[in-house]
C-alpha cells in the first residue's frame, strides 16, 4: 500500500512520529487539521499529502479504492448540501429539533472534508442537486415533515451504501476502518431521525413510513437480491433466525441491517442529482 | 446460564421475588400477554439474584489472527450485552416509561439474536458461555440501567469498527457490518432516551472532528468490559 518512492524521499523520522500518533488516534485522541485527517486514515501517503502536495494522495491509492471513496464522497456531498440548506432555512426546523440537525450537518460536512482530503486531486467535484427530486418533494425545505422524510431516506440509504462497499475496501485496512467509522455515525443519524418521526431507531421489517415508492426503494432489495436482501430479511449466513431464536420476524429482521449495491444506491440518489 | 429455549413455567428468580399477580402486572405494563416468553434465556433458573451466572471457570483465549477468533470476540461481546438486558429486564426498573422499557426489550432481543446467530455460526468453534457479573449496576434504577447500556452499546460499536480490518473473509465482514450499524442505532436510541433531541445521539464524546465514530482495538475494548466478565479472557 505504501509507495516506496514516496517514503524514500521523506525523512523516516516523520513516518515514525506519524505512526505513533496514529496509534493514539485509534484510541480516540482529539486531533485537528488535514494532517489529522491523513493520520485518521493511517495511510502514510495520505498524511504526506497534507504536508506535501495533493498528487501524493491520488497516485498512492488504487483506482478501485478511489472509485469507492468518490462514491462515498458523492453521497456525502448530497447529505452535506441537504443539511446545509435545511439548517440554513429559517423557520423550517423547529427549535426543539435544531440541535439534532446541526449535529448531523456538522458530521456530514466533516465527512466531505475527510474524503476530499483522502482523495486529493482525485476527488470528484460536488454535483448540482435538486432536493425536490424533480418535484416529488416540492416542499422539502418549506415543510418540516417532508424534510425529515428525505433526511431519513438519505441516512438509511447511506448506511446501506457504506455497508455494501465494505468488502471493496478490504485491501486497504485503514481506509476500511475509516469507512466503518463513518458508517456507524450514519446509523446513529438514521436512528435519531427515525425517532424524531415517531419510529423505532432500528428497521423492523421494511418500516420507514416514507412515500410508497421511496420506501420500497430505500428498504427493498438490491441487485442481486441474494447478496443485497431487503430489510425484512430474516436469514443470515444461511441461518434461519426465526427457527433459531423462536422470535417473530420483527426483532429478527431489526437485529441486522442490510447492504445495498452501488447501482441501486445511485438509482435512489439519482433523482436528487442534476449533474 | 443454560442455553436454548426455556418454558414459561421456569421460576423467575430476582432480587424481590414476584408473586404471580405482580408478574402478570409487570408483563401487562410491557404490553404483552403473560403467556409469552420474552427471550429464550430470560427466565433461566440458573441465574441467581445478583446476575452472576454459574458456568465454566476456564479462561478463554481468543486468537485474533483468525476469523474464528474475531467472531468469538464478537460473540463474547454479544453474550455480555444480551446477558445485561436479560438481567436488567428481570427487575422492575423505577423511573422508566413503558416506551423506554419497550426499547430495552427490543434492544435485548436484538442482542440475543446476535448472540445466538454467532453461536450457531461458530458451531464447535464457539467459546463457552461466559460468566458475567452485573452486581455493580443498580438494575432497579432507570439512570443506572441506561447509563450502563450506553457504555455497552458505544463500546460494541467501537469494537466492531476496530475489528473489521482483522477479518479475512468478506462474508464475515459483511455480517459484522450488518450488526454494527444496529448497535449504533441502539446507542443513539439510548442516548436520545437519556437526553432527548440533543446532540448526544452522536455526541462529540464518541464522534470526532472528522465525523468518525470510535474504532478501538480488542486490546482497548477488553479492559472496558472486564469489570462485567468473570471468565478470564485473553487475546
Amino acid at each position: 500500500m505504501m509507495n516506496n518512492t514516496v517514503l524514500g524521499g521523506i525523512d523516516p523520522e516523520i513516518t515514525d512520529r506519524l505512526l505513533t500518533r496514529r496509534d493514539a488516534i485509534s484510541r480516540g485522541a482529539a486531533t485537528s487539521s488535514k494532517v489529522a485527517v491523513g493520520l485518521a486514515l493511517a495511510s502514510v501517503p495520505v498524511a504526506l499529502a497534507a504536508l506535501a502536495t495533493d498528487a501524493f494522495a491520488a497516485t498512492a491509492l488504487p483506482q478501485d479504492i478511489i472509485d469507492v471513496l468518490n462514491f462515498a464522497l458523492t453521497l456525502e456531498y448530497l447529505e452535506s448540501t441537504f443539511y446545509d440548506t435545511g439548517v440554513g432555512t429559517s423557520g423550517l426546523i423547529p427549535g426543539s429539533d435544531l440541535a439534532v440537525f446541526q449535529q448531523i450537518k456538522k458530521h456530514e460536512d466533516a465527512h466531505v472534508a475527510f474524503l476530499q482530503a483522502a482523495l486529493g486531486s482525485a476527488a470528484v467535484a460536488k454535483p448540482t442537486f435538486d432536493f425536490t427530486a424533480g418535484g416529488m418533494f416540492p416542499d422539502v425545505f418549506s415543510n418540516y415533515a417532508t424534510f425529515q422524510a428525505v433526511s431519513q431516506a438519505f441516512e438509511d440509504t447511506g448506511v446501506r451504501a457504506y455497508k455494501g462497499q465494505a468488502p471493496n475496501l478490504m485491501s486497504q485496512p485503514d481506509i476500511l476502518t475509516a469507512a466503518l467509522q463513518i458508517h456507524s455515525v450514519e446509523a446513529r443519524h438514521a436512528a435519531e431521525v427515525r425517532r424524531l418521526r415517531g419510529l423505532d431507531g432500528w428497521i423492523i421489517a421494511k418500516i420507514g413510513n416514507l412515500p410508497a415508492a421511496v420506501n420500497a426503494a430505500v428498504y427493498g432489495p438490491g441487485n442481486p437480491p441474494t447478496d443485497f436482501p431487503a430489510e425484512d430479511n430474516t436469514v443470515q449466513g444461511g441461518v434461519d433466525l426465526i427457527s433459531l431464536t423462536h422470535y417473530g420476524a420483527d426483532p429478527v429482521s431489526a437485529a441486522f441491517d442490510e447492504p445495498l449495491d452501488k447501482a441501486t444506491v445511485l438509482a435512489i440518489a439519482g433523482p436528487f442529482i442534476v449533474s | 446460564m443454560k442455553d436454548g429455549g426455556s418454558a414459561p413455567s421456569v421460576p423467575l428468580v430476582v432480587d424481590r421475588p414476584l408473586t404471580a399477580g405482580s408478574r402478570r402486572e409487570f408483563l401487562r405494563v410491557l404490553g404483552i400477554g403473560s403467556a409469552v416468553v420474552l427471550m429464550p434465556s430470560m427466565f433461566a433458573a440458573c441465574s441467581d439474584a445478583t446476575g452472576v451466572t454459574r458456568g465454566r471457570n476456564a479462561a478463554v483465549t481468543l486468537d485474533l489472527s483468525t476469523d474464528i477468533g474475531v467472531l468469538n470476540y464478537a460473540y463474547a461481546l454479544e453474550q455480555l450485552e444480551a446477558a445485561f438486558y436479560e438481567e436488567a429486564l428481570k427487575h422492575i426498573i423505577s423511573g422508566c416509561s413503558s416506551s423506554e422499557l419497550h426499547a430495552l426489550l427490543q434492544i435485548g432481543q436484538h442482542e440475543i439474536v446476535h448472540r445466538e446467530f454467532l453461536k450457531a455460526a461458530l458451531g464447535s468453534n464457539a467459546i463457552p458461555t461466559l460468566q458475567v457479573d452485573f452486581s455493580s449496576v443498580d438494575l432497579t434504577k432507570r439512570d443506572s440501567v441506561f447509563q450502563t447500556a450506553k457504555v455497552f452499546e458505544d463500546t460494541g460499536v467501537a469494537a466492531y469498527n476496530g475489528a473489521g480490518k482483522l477479518l479475512h473473509s468478506a462474508t464475515y465482514l459483511v455480517l459484522a457490518g450488518k450488526i454494527v450499524s444496529v448497535e449504533a442505532r441502539h446507542a443513539a436510541t439510548i442516548r436520545d432516551i437519556l437526553n432527548p433531541k440533543s446532540m448526544d445521539f452522536a455526541g462529540d464524546d464518541v464522534v470526532d472532528a472528522n465525523g468518525l465514530d470510535r474504532a478501538l482495538a480488542p486490546s482497548a475494548v477488553l479492559p472496558l468490559v472486564d469489570p462485567f466478565i468473570v471468565t478470564p479472557i485473553s487475546a
